[in-house]
C-alpha cells in the first residue's frame, strides 16, 4: 500500500474514531505495544486479531481493520509526547507485515504450541493477580478517580487512558536513563515513582525493570499473549541503544528470526475482572463537584440570579442526574453538555402543571353514564340581542365551564327540629370559624399594643431631632387611633363572646331536644375544648390590660378635663370680663343674684350673656376603673377562665331507624324519596341539567359535574334551577339561583368554588317529624315561640371560562373594536390580569406591564412584550396571519409560473395525477423542446369539451346529452375506482394458502400417496400473466375457426331471369382443384340440384384482418387458427385499461365467388383470367372484453345473417317454427369457434369496496350468508342477491323487478296477438344499444340502473335489458323471472325466463331472440339463479344447463329460496318508478339523422376506395329506400322472396349483391364499422356501382332502429 | 453526435449478488429483478436473474456465497423512479418444498463508484398461528404476489413481516450525461469499498 495514502487515511480515521469510547482506544494503543512485541516474537498477531475482534465486537473485516488500527495509534503517540515522527519505512513495515501475517496465519496453530512450551518457564500471571487489589487500594487511598479524570480532560488527547500515560512514561524512562543498570531505579525513576501517580503497579518497587515491561504487557488485552522476559532483555537493549523512533524498525527486521511455542493462556478470574473493569465503565452515583463540570478557573454563573428567565427544569432524580453527569464527564471532556451554572443543560419542562382536560369521571358516576351519547339535532342558534359576535371576529367556539359541586339545604321541609337546630348550629359555627380565621379581635389588640408602644416611644425624649410639634401631633393622632381601635376591639370581643355563647346555647338546646325525643338525627357534635391558661399570668395580663386601659382612659379623661378646664377658664374669663362690664354698668345692682338670673338670662340672650361656665369634674379614677372592669367582664374572658374553643364534628352517631318513633322513620323515608337536580339555564334556555341525586340524610347533595357550555355569544344570564322530585311524582321547582357571569380573568382552574344561597317561598306541611317549610313550628311543647322557616340552601359552584388548546381563554370578545390586536392578544395569558376591557387601551396595558415588572425573557410573555413594543413604538401593524411553511419560498426551486409553463413539469404532474391520457406515458423527455405540443391536445380538448355538448358529431342532441352524462358518470366512477385501487388488502399483496378444512386436508393426504408422475397427465391450466410487464405485440388473440353449419348457398334464381353473360359465369365450385376445366355454363342447374357456396372466414380485429382458406359447401370445416395481434390503448396494459378495450372481434363469413372474365374464348386455352369476388354472408361479433373476462370462448355461435341476402338462400328450410312448439329451432347458420388470448391474462377483479346501503342490516347479513352458502356448494354458479345502483349503493336485487308498462304504441300494434306483442316488446328492448358495464366502468363491478335510467341513458348491458324486458313481461301478465347464468359468447349474463302455457322460454334481452327450454342452440349454457319480484332462488340441482333442469321454483329441493319461512319476505318496495313515461320520438329529427348517416356512410365508402371511382346508383338507392320500411315492419322476416322479385324487376340488367343491415342506434361509429366489416367496398370491378340506403325507424323514447341497405351493382352487358 | 445535448442519461450497473447470511437456512438461491419508474428503460443487460443454489460454507462464517453477476444498463430522462433491485431468496424447507426465505430491495447507488450494500431480508408472516402451522406443514408459506411489491410503499401497511437474514450486494456504478442534464449525483466516491472480501 502506498504510505502516503495511508497517512491520509490515518487522519481521517482519527476523526472518525474520536468518539469511540476510551477503552477502545486503550486497546489500540496497547496494540502498538503488542505490535512491537510481535516484531520480535512473531507470535501474537493473528490471535490477537481474533481476540480484538471479539472484544470490540467489531464487524469490520479483520483484514481491513488491521492496517488502520496500527496506524491510528501512531499520531496519537506523536501528539502529546512530541516524539520524533516515525519514519514511513516503519509504516511500510507494518503494511508488509500485515500481508505477510495473513499468509502465515495457517502456521499459527503450530507456533502457539511452541510458544506454550516456552511460556511454561515464565511466571507471568503473578503480577496480574497482584494488580487488582493494588488498584483498588490506590483508588481508595490516592483518589485515582479524580486523577484519571484530570488526565482525561487534557485537551490534546480526548480519550486518553492512563495505560498509555504509563507506557509513554516507561518509554521515556527507558530513553532518558539508558545507563541505569537493570534492577535498580534511577534517581529520576524513583522521583517519578513517588511523585507521579501511576495508579496500579506497586510491584514496580520490587522488580523495576521487569515491571516496566510487565506493565506494558498488562495493558495488552490483559496479556493473553505474554511477552517472554527473554525477549525483554533484547528489547531493553534495543531501546537503550536506539531512539524510540526507530526501535520499531529494528524490531521489524528481527521478526522472522523467532519462533515461540507457548501453552494456551489461562485467564484467571481476577484478570477477567480486571479486564472487565477496563472495558466497562460504571458511572459513579456521587455528586460531581461543580469545578469538574466547568472549564478551569471559571466560576459557576447563575443566569437566574442575573435576572434572565430560566424555565423550570424537568424533574430528574438526583442519582440519575449524577450518573449522567459522571458519564458525560467520562465521555466528553469538552463539557459541552454542561451549562454555565455547572448543571447539565436542560430545556424547560414541557409538561403543563395542570391538566387541560377536566377529569371526566367523578366518584359515584359509572362510566356508562358518562359514555352515553345523546343525539341532539343541531340547531343553529341565532341570538337576537346586541351581543352578537361581529363578522370580523372569528366565529369561534367559546366555552364556559360551569362546575356544580353540590347543594346544601340550610332549611328543608323535611328538616326535623333537630335539623333546624343543627343547621343553626352549623351556621353559627361557620360564622365562628370565619371570625376565628379573620381574628379581628386579635388583630385589633395587636394594633392597640403597637399604638401604645408608639405613643410611649413618642413621649420618650429619645428622639431629639424630632420637633416637639410633630411629635405632639402624631401622638395625638395615635391616641385618637388608640381610642378608635379600642372601641372596635371591644365590640369585636363582645361579638365573639356572644357568638360563643349562642353556639353553646344552641348546642344545649339541641342536646335537650335529643334527650327529649330520644333519638339523634344528625351526626353533629359540639365539643368545647378548654384551653388551660396560666391563672396567674393571665390575671396579670388581664390586670395589666385593665390598668393600661384605665390609665389610658384616665389620661384621656384628664386630657378631656384639662381641655374642658381650659375651656372653662377661658369662658370663665370671658364671663368675668363680661360680668365686670355689667357690673360697671349696673353698679352692683344685680350683683346679689349672680347665679340664678344668668341662667335665666342665658336663654333669651345667648350671645350677649355668656353662661357662666361650670367647672368640669376632674376625672375620677375609681369610676373609670369601675367602668372598665364592667366592660371587660362583659366582653372579655375572665382572667383564669379557660379559653373555650368549640369544635363541631360530624362524629356523632345517628339513631338507627328501628329505634326511632314512627314519625321520625316516616320522615327519614320521605327524605330518601326525594331527589334533587339542577338545571343550567343559559340566556334563559336550558342547556343542560345535572343528574338527579337522592337527598342525603344530611340534606347535602353532591353533584360534582362540570358543564362545558360551548357558546357563541356573550352570556346574558346564567341561572341554576333547583328541582326536587318526590318519589316518582312530579318535580317541583324549588328555587332559581342566578350565577354571576365570571370576569374575563376567571379561567378554568383558577375559579374558586363559591356558594350561592337560595331560598324558596313554598309552603309545605308534612305529616311526620319534618317541620315543613313556610309554616310555623315551635320547639316548645306548648307551641309558643313559633318559628317560620323557608326552604333555603346553598349551591356551591364555580363558573369560569375555559382555556383553549393553546392556552387562549375561550372568551367571546366584549367589543368589536380593535380586532386587529385581539388575535395577538389572545395568545397572551397575561392579558387576563388586565381584563378584557383594558385591552383596547394600549397605554394602560403598557403601564400594567411596566408595573407588574414582566420578565421580558419569559417566553410566556413574548407576545405581550412584542405587543407593548409595537404599541409604544407607535407602529400598529401586527400580522394577523400565521404562515405554516414560512421557508417554502426558499425551497421552491422554480417559481409557480415557470412550473406551469414548462411542458415537462406539466407532463410529469399530469402523469402523477393519473390522468388517463398520460398515466402510462413513458420516458418523458428531458427538454421542453422535445415535447410535442400535440401531446396535450387531446387532453385539452377533453377538458374543453367537458361542458360543451356538441351535436355536429353526427349525433342527435339527446344522445349527445346522454353521452355526456355517461361520460361524467364514468369519470366519477373511475375516480372512485382509482382511489379504491390504492387500497390494498392482504390478499392483494400476499399469497397465502387458505387454512384447509378436513376434506381438503384429507384430499391432500390422499395426494401424498398419489403417483408423482401419473401415466395420464391431467391438463394443466395455462399460467396466467398479470398484465404489467407486457408491451405491444406480447398479446395475441387466437381465433380457432372450426366449422360452420347451414351457410346460405347461392341461389340460381338470379340467373333464371336473365341469361348469364359469359363474363359473369361462375365457376363450378365442385371442381376447385381444376379451375381450368370448362364447366361454368350451368350455373342455373347444379348437378344434383345442389347449389354450392365457397365460404371462408375473415376475422378482423383492430383493423387487422386474417382469413382462413376457402372451404366448400354449406357445412364447411376449416379447423384453422388465426392469430391477431392485440394492441392496448395508449400502450397501457394495466388491468383497468384492458378492461376498457371496446374493440370487437368481427368474424365475417364470405362466399368466394370466382368469375371468369376471360374476354376471348380463345384465350381460355392458354390462360385463366378470373376475378374473385367475395360476398358477405354474415358475421359474428364478439367484444374483446368478453374474451378478456372469459379467457376463452368455445362454442357454436349463431351467425348474424342479414334478413335479406340477395342471391343466397338457406339450403333447406326448416319447417315453420311455431311459437308454441318450444322445440329446438334452428333456422340460423352457426359457426363453431374457439377464441382465446395468448398469454392468458388475469382479468381484473371487481372492486371489493363495501358500498353503503340503505337496506336493512339484517337483510345484508342474510345475503352475505346466502351467498356464502351458495358459493360453498356451487362455486361456479352465479348467485346474485344484491347489486349496486348508479349512485353506488347496495340494493337488494328484487327491488328492480316490478311490472312496467311497455310503450302503448307497441301494444297497439298487435292488440290480439300476445305472442307478437311479446316479440315486439323484446325487439324494442333489444334495440336499446348495448354497452357493457365493464367497459364503461372499467374494473368496477356491475352497476345496475333502473329501467327509467336505462331508457334515459339508452345504454346498458345484459342486466338492464333483462330487467326491462322482464318488467314488460310482468306487465303483460306473464310469469317472468330474471335468469342469471352463463351464455356464449357473453359469459355471465342475464336472460329472461317466461312461462307460456306449458313451456318455458328463455329470452335473450339483447338480441330479442327467444329460445325454448330445450333448444340446443340456446346460447344460455348454465343457470345460476332465478330472480322474481319477491324472491331469489338459487339453483341447487346437479346440473345447470337449461336443457336439464327443472324451472319449477316451488320445489325447495331444486331451488334454494332466499326468503323462506325462516326469513319471510319483508315486502321490499321497488326502486323502479311507478310507470314509465314515453315521449314520442321526433320523426323529423330521425329523418334528419337518417340523411346524415347516409351521407356519412357514402363518404366513408368512397374513402375506403381511394384508388377507385365510386359511382352511386341513384335509382337503386331509391328502390332500396322503399324496401327498408317494409323490412322494419316485418322485422326482417319472410320478405326475401318478394323482395328479390321486386328487385329483379326493377334492376333487371344488373348483377346485384347486397344486404340490409339492422342495428340499434347509439352512435355512428358502430354503423361505419359494421358496413366496413361487410367488405362491400372491396369490389374493384371497374364498372361497379353502389347503392346505399338508410332508414331509421323511431320508437318511443328515442329508441331508433337503423337499417342500412348496401349493395353493389354490376351491370350485365 | 448527440454528445452536445444528450436527451437521456445512462446508468450502468454491474456488480454481483455476493453472499448472504441466513443463519438458519441452507441451500438457497436468489432471484433478482429491477423495479424502475416510467421514465426508465433498460437498454442492455439482464433485467432478471436467478442464481445457482449455494450451500453454506463449512467455516465459522457460514456464508452463502453466490457471486452472481449483475450487469444492466438503464437509460432515463428523469431520476424519479430510480431503479431498485429486488431480491428474493428461496430455499427448501424441512419437507423439501421450495419456500421463500427473504425479500429485500435497495435502490441502485446514485453516485458512480463502487458500492457495497447489505440488505436485510424479510418474509411476510402468516395471518394466524393456525395458518402458520399449516403453511409450514404444507410448505406453502405466504409469499408476495409479486416480489416487486417490496420496492413500493403502497399497500404495505396490510402486511406483517419478519426479518430473516442479510444479502450483500456489490455495485459498480457508472453514469453518463447526468451532469449534462443537470443532475448532480454528488462527489464521486473516492473512498469506495476496499478490496474484495475474504474468500
Amino acid at each position: 500500500m502506498n504510505p502516503k495514502e495511508e497517512k491520509v487515511k490515518i487522519i481521517t480515521e482519527e476523526f472518525i474514531e474520536n468518539d469511540e469510547v476510551a477503552d477502545g482506544r486503550r486497546k489500540k494503543t496497547s496494540k502498538v505495544q503488542r505490535q512491537r512485541g510481535k516484531k520480535q516474537t512473531l507470535t501474537t498477531g493473528p490471535e490477537e486479531m481474533v481476540l480484538e475482534k471479539s472484544h470490540l465486537g467489531n464487524q469490520q473485516d479483520p483484514m481491513q481493520e488491521e492496517p488502520e488500527t496500527h496506524l491510528v495509534s501512531m499520531p496519537s503517540r506523536q501528539g502529546p509526547r512530541s516524539l520524533p515522527p516515525i519514519p514511513s519505512a516503519s509504516r511500510t513495515g507494518f503494511a508488509e507485515f500485515s500481508m505477510r501475517e495473513r499468509m502465515r496465519e495457517k502456521l499459527q496453530a503450530a507456533r502457539s504450541k511452541a510458544e506454550s512450551v516456552l511460556l511454561q518457564e515464565i511466571p507471568t500471571p503473578q503480577p496480574r493477580r497482584l494488580r487488582r487489589p493494588s488498584e483498588k487500594e490506590s483508588e481508595t487511598e490516592f483518589g485515582t478517580e479524580s486523577g484519571k479524570e484530570v488526565r482525561r480532560t487534557q485537551p490534546e488527547d480526548d480519550s486518553q487512558s492512563y495505560s498509555r500515560v504509563k507506557f509513554d512514561n516507561s518509554v521515556r524512562k527507558i530513553k532518558s536513563k539508558p545507563q541505569t543498570p537493570p534492577g535498580f531505579p534511577s534517581a529520576e525513576e524513583a522521583y517519578n515513582f513517588f511523585t507521579f501517580n501511576f495508579d496500579p503497579e506497586p510491584e514496580e518497587l520490587e522488580e523495576k525493570p521487569k515491571a516496566k515491561n510487565r506493565e506494558r504487557s498488562n495493558q495488552e488485552e490483559e496479556g493473553e499473549e505474554e511477552e517472554p522476559p527473554i525477549q525483554e532483555g533484547d528489547e531493553e537493549e534495543l531501546l537503550s541503544g536506539k531512539d524510540a523512533e526507530d526501535f520499531l524498525l529494528g524490531l521489524d527486521q528481527t521478526t522472522d528470526d523467532f519462533l515461540e511455542v507457548r501453552p494456551a493462556d489461562y485467564e484467571s478470574v481476577h484478570v477477567r475482572l480486571q479486564m472487565e473493569e477496563e472495558a466497562l465503565f460504571i458511572p459513579s452515583r456521587l455528586t460531581v463537584p461543580t469545578y469538574r463540570k466547568l472549564p478551569e478557573n471559571v466560576q459557576p454563573r447563575f443566569l437566574e440570579d442575573e435576572g434572565l428567565y430560566i424555565g423550570a427544569r424537568p424533574e430528574v432524580t438526583c442519582t440519575n442526574q449524577n450518573i449522567m453527569e459522571n458519564r458525560l464527564l467520562a465521555q466528553d471532556p469538552e463539557k459541552k453538555w454542561f451549562g454555565d451554572d455547572g448543571r447539565v443543560l436542560a430545556l424547560p419542562n414541557p409538561i403543563k402543571p395542570y391538566p387541560t382536560r377536566p377529569p371526566v369521571l367523578t366518584a359515584g358516576q359509572s362510566i356508562k353514564e358518562e359514555l352515553e351519547t345523546l343525539y341532539k339535532k343541531a340547531v343553529k342558534y341565532i341570538h337576537r340581542s346586541q351581543h352578537m359576535i361581529g363578522s370580523g371576529d372569528p366565529p369561534g367556539n367559546f366555552q364556559l365551564d360551569i362546575d356544580i359541586a353540590g347543594l346544601i339545604f340550610t332549611h328543608h321541609p323535611c328538616f326535623s327540629r333537630e335539623h333546624v337546630l343543627a343547621a343553626k348550629l352549623a351556621q353559627l359555627y361557620n360564622q365562628y370559624l370565619a371570625r376565628q380565621q379573620r381574628n379581628k379581635a386579635k388583630f385589633l389588640t395587636d394594633k392597640l399594643q403597637a399604638l401604645r408602644h408608639a405613643v410611649e416611644f413618642g413621649l420618650n425624649p429619645e428622639k431629639p431631632h424630632q420637633s416637639l410639634d410633630t411629635t405632639q401631633k402624631t401622638i395625638n393622632e395615635y391616641k385618637s387611633e388608640i381610642w378608635q381601635t379600642r372601641k372596635l376591639r371591644d365590640a369585636e370581643q363582645e361579638k365573639d363572646r356572644t357568638l360563643l355563647k349562642t353556639i353553646i346555647k344552641v348546642w344545649k338546646e339541641m342536646k335537650s331536644l335529643r334527650e327529649f325525643q330520644r333519638f339523634t338525627n344528625t351526626p353533629l357534635k359540639l365539643v368545647l375544648r378548654k384551653e388551660k391558661v396560666d391563672q396567674k399570668a393571665d390575671e396579670e395580663a388581664f390586670e395589666a390590660e385593665i390598668q393600661a386601659e384605665i390609665s389610658e382612659l384616665l389620661e384621656e379623661h384628664t386630657e378631656e378635663y384639662e381641655q374642658k378646664m381650659e375651656e372653662y377658664r377661658t369662658s370663665y374669663q370671658h364671663w368675668k370680663a363680661w360680668k365686670k362690664a355689667q357690673r360697671a354698668k349696673k353698679k352692683k345692682k344685680k350683683h346679689a343674684a349672680e347665679e340664678h338670673p344668668d341662667e335665666e338670662i342665658e336663654e333669651p340672650y345667648p350671645e350677649e350673656e355668656p353662661v357662666k361656665p361650670i367647672p368640669p369634674d376632674p376625672p375620677d379614677r375609681p369610676v373609670i376603673e369601675q367602668q372598665v372592669r364592667e366592660r371587660a367582664a362583659q366582653s372579655r374572658r375572665k382572667p383564669g377562665e379557660p379559653v373555650l374553643v368549640p369544635e363541631l364534628s360530624l362524629a356523632g352517631s345517628m339513631t338507627p331507624n328501628d329505634q326511632c318513633p314512627r314519625v321520625e322513620v316516616l320522615r327519614r323515608e320521605d327524605v330518601k324519596r326525594r331527589s334533587v337536580y339542577l338545571k343550567v339555564l343559559f340566556n334563559h334556555k336550558e342547556v343542560s341539567r345535572t343528574v338527579s341525586r337522592q337527598l342525603g340524610a344530611d340534606f347535602r347533595v353532591h353533584f360534582g359535574q362540570i358543564f362545558n357550555l360551548q357558546i357563541l355569544n356573550w352570556p346574558e344570564s346564567l341561572t341554576l334551577q333547583v328541582y326536587e322530585t318526590i318519589g316518582l311524582s312530579s318535580t317541583t321547582l324549588l328555587a332559581e339561583v342566578f350565577l354571576p357571569i365570571p370576569e374575563t380573568t376567571v379561567v378554568t382552574g383558577r375559579a374558586p368554588i363559591e356558594e350561592v344561597e337560595f331560598s324558596s317561598n313554598q309552603h309545605v306541611t308534612l305529616d311526620h317529624e319534618g317541620v315543613g317549610s313556610g309554616v310555623p313550628f315551635s320547639f316548645e311543647a306548648d307551641g309558643s315561640n313559633q318559628l317560620i322557616l323557608m326552604t333555603s340552601g346553598k349551591v356551591s359552584h364555580s363558573v369560569a371560562w375555559a382555556i383553549g388548546e393553546n392556552g387562549i381563554p375561550l372568551i367571546p370578545p366584549l367589543s368589536q373594536q380593535s380586532i386587529g390586536f385581539r388575535s395577538a392578544l389572545k395568545r397572551a395569558d397575561a392579558i387576563s390580569s388586565v381584563g378584557t376591557s383594558g385591552l383596547a387601551d394600549m397605554k394602560k396595558l403598557a403601564k400594567w406591564a411596566a408595573e407588574s415588572k414582566l420578565d421580558p425573557n419569559d417566553p410566556n410573555n413574548a407576545p405581550l412584550m412584542q405587543l407593548i413594543l409595537i404599541a409604544t413604538s407607535g407602529e400598529s401593524y401586527v400580522p394577523d396571519f400565521f404562515r405554516l411553511e414560512q421557508l417554502q419560498q426558499e425551497f421552491n426551486f422554480i417559481s409557480d409560473e415557470e412550473l406551469n409553463r414548462s411542458k415537462r413539469f406539466r407532463l410529469l404532474r399530469l402523469r402523477s395525477q393519473e390522468v388517463p391520457e398520460f398515466r402510462n406515458y413513458k420516458q418523458i423527455p428531458v427538454y421542453d423542446r422535445e415535447i410535442m405540443e400535440k401531446v396535450f391536445q387531446d387532453y385539452e380538448k377533453r377538458l374543453r369539451d367537458r361542458n360543451v355538448i356538441e351535436t355536429k358529431d353526427n349525433i342527435d342532441a339527446h344522445r349527445a346529452i346522454v353521452a355526456k352524462y355517461l361520460q361524467q358518470v364514468r369519470e366519477s366512477v373511475i375516480n372512485r375506482f382509482l382511489i379504491a385501487k390504492h387500497h390494498f388488502l392482504l390478499a392483494d399483496l400476499i399469497v397465502e394458502e387458505e387454512v384447509p378444512n378436513i376434506s381438503i386436508l384429507g384430499l391432500s393426504l390422499f395426494k401424498l400417496a398419489e403417483q408423482k408422475r401419473p401415466l395420464r397427465p391431467r391438463r394443466r391450466g395455462r399460467k396466467k400473466v398479470t398484465a404489467q410487464n407486457l408491451s405491444d405485440g406480447d398479446i395475441k388473440v387466437l381465433v380457432n375457426v372450426i366449422r360452420a353449419y347451414d351457410i346460405p348457398v347461392r341461389t340460381p334464381t338470379a340467373s333464371k331471369f336473365q341469361k348469364p353473360s359469359r363474363s359473369s359465369r361462375t365457376f363450378r365450385e365442385k371442381h376447385p382443384a381444376s379451375p381450368s376445366t370448362h364447366s361454368p355454363t350451368h350455373s342455373a342447374d347444379y348437378p344434383l340440384g345442389q347449389v354450392s357456396v365457397r365460404p371462408f372466414v375473415e376475422v378482423s380485429f383492430q383493423r387487422t384482418i386474417c382469413r382462413t382458406t376457402t372451404a366448400e359447401g354449406p357445412n364447411p370445416s376449416w379447423n384453422e387458427e388465426l392469430e391477431l395481434p392485440f394492441r392496448a390503448p395508449n400502450g397501457d396494459y394495466s388491468t383497468a385499461s384492458l378492461q376498457s378495450v371496446k374493440d370487437d372481434v368481427f368474424i365475417n363469413i364470405f362466399d368466394e365467388v370466382m368469375y371468369d372474365i376471360t374476354e376471348d374464348d380463345r384465350e381460355r386455352e392458354s390462360g385463366i383470367h378470373t376475378r374473385i369476388e367475395r360476398h358477405w354472408l354474415g358475421c359474428v361479433k364478439i367484444p374483446f372484453s368478453t374474451i378478456y373476462f372469459q379467457a376463452r370462448i368455445d362454442g357454436t355461435f349463431k351467425i348474424n345473417i342479414p334478413p335479406v341476402l340477395l342471391g343466397y338462400s338457406k339450403e333447406r328450410h326448416i319447417v315453420e317454427r311455431g311459437f308454441d312448439s318450444g322445440q329446438s329451432l334452428s333456422e340460423g347458420s352457426y359457426i363453431t369457434l374457439f377464441i382465446t388470448i395468448e398469454p392468458q391474462l388475469v382479468p381484473g377483479e371487481s372492486v371489493r369496496e363495501k358500498f353503503d346501503s340503505q337496506e336493512d342490516e339484517k337483510l345484508l347479513q342474510a345475503t352475505e350468508k346466502f351467498r356464502a352458502d351458495c358459493a360453498l356448494k356451487f362455486p361456479d354458479r352465479q348467485c346474485l342477491t344484491t347489486v349496486i345502483d348508479l349512485s353506488g349503493k347496495t340494493v337488494f336485487v328484487t327491488r328492480y323487478l316490478r311490472p312496467l308498462n311497455p310503450p302503448q304504441e307497441l301494444l297497439n300494434m298487435y292488440p290480439n296477438n300476445a305472442q307478437a306483442t311479446a316479440e315486439l316488446v323484446a325487439r324494442y328492448v333489444s334495440l336499446i344499444p348495448f354497452l357493457p358495464d365493464t367497459i364503461s366502468f372499467a374494473g368496477v363491478c356491475d352497476l345496475w340502473s333502473t329501467s327509467d335510467q336505462f331508457l334515459d341513458l339508452l345504454a346498458g348491458d345484459e342486466e338492464e335489458h333483462a330487467v326491462l324486458l322482464c318488467n314488460y313481461f310482468l306487465s303483460l301478465g306473464k310469469k317472468a323471472w330474471l335468469v342469471m347464468g352463463n351464455a356464449i359468447p357473453e359469459g355471465p349474463t342475464a336472460y329472461v325466463l317466461t312461462w307460456e302455457q306449458s313451456y318455458y322460454f328463455l329470452w335473450n334481452p339483447c338480441s330479442g331472440h327467444f329460445y325454448g327450454q330445450f333448444d340446443t342452440f340456446c346460447p344460455l349454457k348454465s343457470v345460476g339463479c332465478l330472480i322474481g319480484t319477491d324472491n331469489v332462488w338459487f339453483n341447487i340441482q346437479p346440473y345447470d344447463s337449461p336443457l336439464r333442469i327443472n324451472f319449477d321454483v316451488t320445489k325447495p329441493k331444486l331451488w334454494k329460496p332466499f326468503f323462506s319461512r325462516s326469513l319471510p319476505y319483508p315486502g321490499l318496495p321497488s326502486v323502479q318508478p311507478e310507470e314509465l313515461i314515453y315521449q314520442r320520438t321526433d320523426k323529423a329529427a330521425a329523418a334528419e339523422l337518417q340523411d346524415r348517416i347516409e351521407k356519412i356512410l357514402k363518404e366513408k365508402i368512397m374513402d375506403w376506395r381511394p384508388r377507385h371511382l365510386t359511382r352511386w346508383n341513384r335509382y337503386c338507392t331509391s328502390t332500396l329506400r322503399h324496401f327498408l320500411p317494409l323490412l322494419e315492419k316485418s322485422q326482417g322476416e319472410d320478405v326475401e322472396d318478394d323482395h328479390r322479385a321486386e328487385l329483379q324487376k326493377q334492376l333487371g340488367d344488373y348483377r346485384f349483391s347486397g344486404f340490409p343491415l339492422h342495428m340499434p342506434y347509439s352512435e355512428v361509429k358502430p354503423l361505419i364499422e359494421a358496413v366496413y366489416s361487410t367488405g362491400v367496398h372491396n369490389i374493384d370491378v371497374p364498372n361497379v356501382e353502389f347503392a346505399l340506403a338508410v332508414y331509421i325507424h323511431p320508437y318511443p323514447k328515442n329508441v331508433l332502429s337503423v337499417w342500412i341497405y348496401v349493395a353493389s351493382l354490376i351491370r350485365n352487358r | 453526435m448527440a454528445a452536445a445535448s444528450p436527451s437521456v442519461f445512462l446508468l450502468m450497473v454491474n456488480g454481483q449478488v455476493e453472499s448472504a447470511q441466513f443463519p438458519e437456512y441452507d441451500d438457497l438461491y436468489c432471484k433478482y429483478c429491477f423495479v424502475y419508474g416510467q421514465d426508465w428503460a433498460p437498454t442492455a443487460g439482464l433485467e432478471e436473474g436467478i442464481s445457482q443454489i449455494t450451500s453454506k460454507s463449512q467455516d465459522v462464517r457460514q456464508a452463502l456465497v453466490w457471486n452472481f453477476p449483475i450487469d444492466v444498463t438503464f437509460k432515463s430522462t428523469n431520476p424519479y423512479g430510480w431503479p431498485q433491485i429486488v431480491l428474493s431468496v428461496y430455499g427448501p424447507d424441512v419437507f423439501g418444498n421450495d419456500v421463500v426465505r427473504g425479500y429485500g430491495a435497495v435502490h441502485l447507488p446514485f453516485s458512480p463508484g463502487r458500492h457495497k450494500r447489505t440488505i436485510p431480508m424479510f418474509v411476510p408472516e402468516s395471518t394466524s398461528k393456525l395458518q402458520k402451522f399449516t403453511s409450514w406443514f404444507m410448505g406453502r408459506r405466504p409469499e408476495y404476489t409479486d416480489p416487486k411489491v417490496v420496492a413500493q410503499g403502497e399497500g404495505r401497511e396490510v402486511t406483517r413481516v419478519r426479518s430473516q437474514g442479510f444479502v450483500t450486494l456489490l455495485f459498480n456504478v457508472v453514469t453518463k450525461d447526468m451532469r449534462k442534464l443537470g443532475y448532480d449525483p454528488g462527489p464521486a466516491d473516492t473512498q469506495g469499498v476496499s478490496g474484495p472480501c475474504l474468500p
